[in-house]
């Protein structure tokens, strides 16, 4: 069975109604001068008055070859150019790219540098759960203001970040076997601060959004993405939960020292946008579950495994896919290597990119407000979807 | 794991011919190299058979292979499953062309897995692979009168230097030839 | 009662909006620039040379061994070796860098150079006000705008500086202490020297 197509308008189609009326189909571009398409993005859609009937994503604006630009640099200068991958979750795209090679070359990471990757990744996840409601209520026209009070919060972690790896977004912290330096001292004190402090922000959040009319009648009901069809595109991440589908890299795969954690895997029924709204506010809470547990747990110890080199670092010839539970999906990074310091191949599996596949399927028959909406709820960020 | 798979699908669809590749690498990860006539019977079957059910495909890879790299120089498409009901995988795919230059045609595994459209119309794009079968194969990361293909390890840049104060190794070169041929034309 | 989601909502803005005349919590904004946040120990911008000491030219650690520029990703750094050599900290001849010259429109602060180098003799700068008129040299930076001194080295990163300086003063009275048996074993001595 074909789960539909994406194929190009027909002339045809265009020109003639189908109840018979007078008139044309509007074809529009939706970007990529936009300010809610989350960089530049282009959707062209065609309107049969305010209703979509056909949409196809156009991208390809913010390709930078990052893919050929590595088949020619070190695996090690590749990783800062990881940071733009998904610009807003630095951390977890360099902990996907060292997961990779050290696939590829065999490298074990000392248990410390696992407490501290699990402590950065679940973080970053906070940071850009956060940031996506609140570009979502952006976009439904709560002009600002759960997206600012999304923002103060985000900016403490960001500190965080700043005073940990030097760069609030571009970190360039994992390294090939563990972590690039040791956390400074008050550092772990800082983050159970936070802890202690989100709860208080998640519910005060929910308070403002989660029971109000206004935007349960624009979330809920639309852009309803069905199990079967999210599992044959290959949809991961929040909004493949939200449909119903317990797939969580982090519990079936178990990178990393997932399974030392306990945490619950939401899971939405409708796969609606109020329900990808939801996910993403539970997910908050489990992995301030997760840092509450890493932060007890964490050993003392050394933070790079000692075979791992610097400089001049040849794997043998093979090849490795390294994938973890990035907070848009799944990240996978697939490395070809030929024996010399360079990768044969280096290919980067964006979440975004996949989770585009649907957007038309959810977004036929509905206005253009509510298609920005069901955009803004798959969370794309351009850097990862043209590399 | 891998062998059982390619025993099972010998079984059901005769006349494909499978392959073990090795890997080189402590990660293990092998692939099984498939006909490009049986392929999509092959996808199918692994879809829907009830002990792998390999409902969901995660990452579609183009490589390329020069003439000097591997006789004859052939371009490939590597496919990664996994399976979402039972939580297993990865079972790695490989496709062949023939040889990079005439004979590129494979057989699109859209109508199997639906994610593997816009990776597929990637490949085309910077590759040059043409997939048999898939609903929409036009280019997607670069403008649609480009021509050539980018990622193929012989791509050449065409001359558009752009100014940079401190060139040095090829970006040298590259300036010193293209500012002596601007001075000539103009 | 129908709206009431919409009127807790509201609470909750008016909390905050309220909560900021009197709590440093709600009003999150800094005067910049009047008011300043202190900048984070390991923050990073640009990279600069430290050199020892008064003089610039001849304290300069670093010996144009190119490991910066080979593992740089953006490639940004241009160096030259110099074709004589000048004594460094230890007092060993070393050659220096005629020409340094880092890119910062291309440099992309990752601070692999830092990483990389053997000597401590680039670090990563803190100063972020740098814009300047001219888009193509304004933005090229040479050797005498990037050597700084390790005293302003430990005003921007105390821990690190204070860190290198130890290791470095620990290596230099190794060294001192091995060339001591030498100078004395050169001297005539009937008994074997003693293996220190």
């Amino acid at each position: 069975m074909t789960f539909g197509t994406t194929a190009p308008v027909d002339e045809q189609v265009l020109h003639h109604s189908p109840d018979g009326g007078e008139g044309e189909y509007l074809e529009i571009a939706l970007g990529p001068h936009h300010p809610s398409t989350h960089g530049v993005f282009r959707m062209d859609v065609v309107l049969d008055g305010e209703r979509v009937i056909k949409l196809k994503p156009v991208f390809g604006y913010l390709h930078r070859n990052h893919e050929k630009i590595a088949e020619s640099a070190s695996y090690l200068a590749s990783m800062p150019y990881t940071d733009r991958l998904d610009y807003i979750c630095s951390l977890t795209n360099n902990w996907a790219y060292a997961l990779a090679v050290e696939k590829l070359a065999g490298f074990q990471v000392p248990e410390r540098a696992e407490y501290i990757r699990v402590i950065t990744a679940e973080l970053t996840r906070l940071v850009n759960h956060t940031s996506t409601i609140g570009f979502l209520t952006q976009e439904m026209g709560a002009s600002g203001t759960p997206l600012m009070y999304a923002f103060r919060e985000r900016e403490k972690i960001l500190d965080l970040f700043e005073s940990l790896t030097g760069s609030r977004m571009m970190c360039n912290y994992m390294r090939f076997g563990g972590c690039r330096v040791e956390l400074p001292s008050g550092w772990l004190e800082q983050v159970k601060k936070i802890v202690e402090e989100f709860p208080r922000f998640l519910d005060e959040y929910e308070q403002l959004l989660t029971g109000n009319e206004i935007f349960m009648a624009r979330a809920q009901g639309i852009g309803v993405l069905k199990k079967d069809l999210a599992i044959n595109a290959g949809i991961t991440g929040p909004m493949l939960r939200a449909s119903g589908v317990n797939y969580d890299i982090r519990k079936v795969d178990k990178y990393g020292i997932y399974d030392r954690f306990d945490f619950r895997i939401p899971l939405g029924e409708h796969g609606d946008v109020y329900d990808r709204y939801m996910v993403r506010m539970l997910e908050m809470r489990e992995s301030l579950k997760i840092l509450d547990q890493a932060i007890r747990d964490i050993p003392s110890g050394p933070i790079m495994d000692p075979k791992a080199k610097i400089r001049g670092f040849r794997p043998k010839p093979g090849e490795a896919y390294g994938r973890i539970e990035a907070p848009k999906g799944e990240l996978g990074f697939y490395l070809i290597s030929d024996g010399s310091p360079h990768p044969y191949r280096y290919r980067v599996r964006p979440p975004s990119l996949i989770n585009l596949t649907v957007l038309e399927d959810m977004c036929l028959g509905s206005s253009v407000a509510d298609t920005i909406v069901i955009f803004g709820t798959v969370d794309i960020v351009l850097g990862e979807v043209d590399r | 794991m891998l062998e059982r798979i390619k025993a099972e699908i010998e079984a059901a669809i005769p006349g494909a011919r499978l392959e073990i590749i090795p890997n080189g690498s402590p990660s293990g990860q092998r692939s099984m190299l498939i006909d490009p006539a049986h392929a999509s019977e092959v996808a199918k079957f692994l879809r829907d058979n009830s002990e792998f059910h390999l409902d969901y495909c995660s990452n579609v890879t183009g490589v390329d292979y020069l003439d000097k790299d591997q006789t004859p120089g052939h371009l490939e498409a590597v496919y990664h499953l996994y399976s979402m009901a039972k939580k297993h995988g990865p079972v790695i795919l490989r496709l062949r062309t023939e040889n990079r230059t005439d004979k590129v045609h494979l057989p699109s595994l859209t109508p199997v897995w639906r994610s593997a459209e816009f990776q597929e119309r990637e490949i085309f794009d910077l590759y040059g692979i043409i997939f048999d079968g898939h609903p929409d194969l036009r280019r997607i990361l670069m403008w649609d009168e480009f021509e050539d293909h980018p990622m193929r390890r012989d791509y050449v840049e065409p001359d558009d230097y752009e100014y940079e104060p401190t060139p040095h190794d090829e970006v040298l070169e590259k300036a010193k030839h293209h500012l002596s041929r601007s001075s000539q034309t103009a | 009662m129908l709206g009431e989601g919409i009127l807790k909502g509201l609470a909750e803005t008016a909390k905050n909006f309220f909560g900021s005349f009197v709590s440093k919590e709600r009003l999150t904004t800094v005067q910049f620039p009047e008011e300043r946040l202190p900048q984070a120990e390991a923050a990073r911008n640009f990279p600069f040379l430290v050199y020892d000491g008064h003089d610039w030219q001849a304290g300069l650690r670093c010996v144009a061994c190119q490991i910066c520029e080979k593992e740089c990703p953006p490639k940004c750094i241009f160096i030259e070796k110099s074709k004589d050599k000048k004594p460094d900290s230890m007092g060993k001849q070393q050659f220096y860098p005629a020409v340094f010259n880092i890119d910062v429109s291309v440099c992309m602060s990752c601070q692999i150079c830092v990483e990389v180098c053997p000597f401590d003799a680039i670090e990563m700068d803190t100063a972020f006000e740098l814009s300047t008129g001219d888009r193509f040299d304004g933005l090229l930076w040479r050797k005498a705008q990037l050597a700084k001194p390790n005293s302003y080295f430990h005003q921007i990163h105390p821990t690190a500086a204070a860190e290198i300086d130890k290791r470095l003063a620990e290596a230099k009275a190794k060294a001192e202490a091995k060339a001591k048996p030498v100078a004395a074993a050169a001297q005539p001595d009937p008994a074997p020297p003693t293996k220190s």
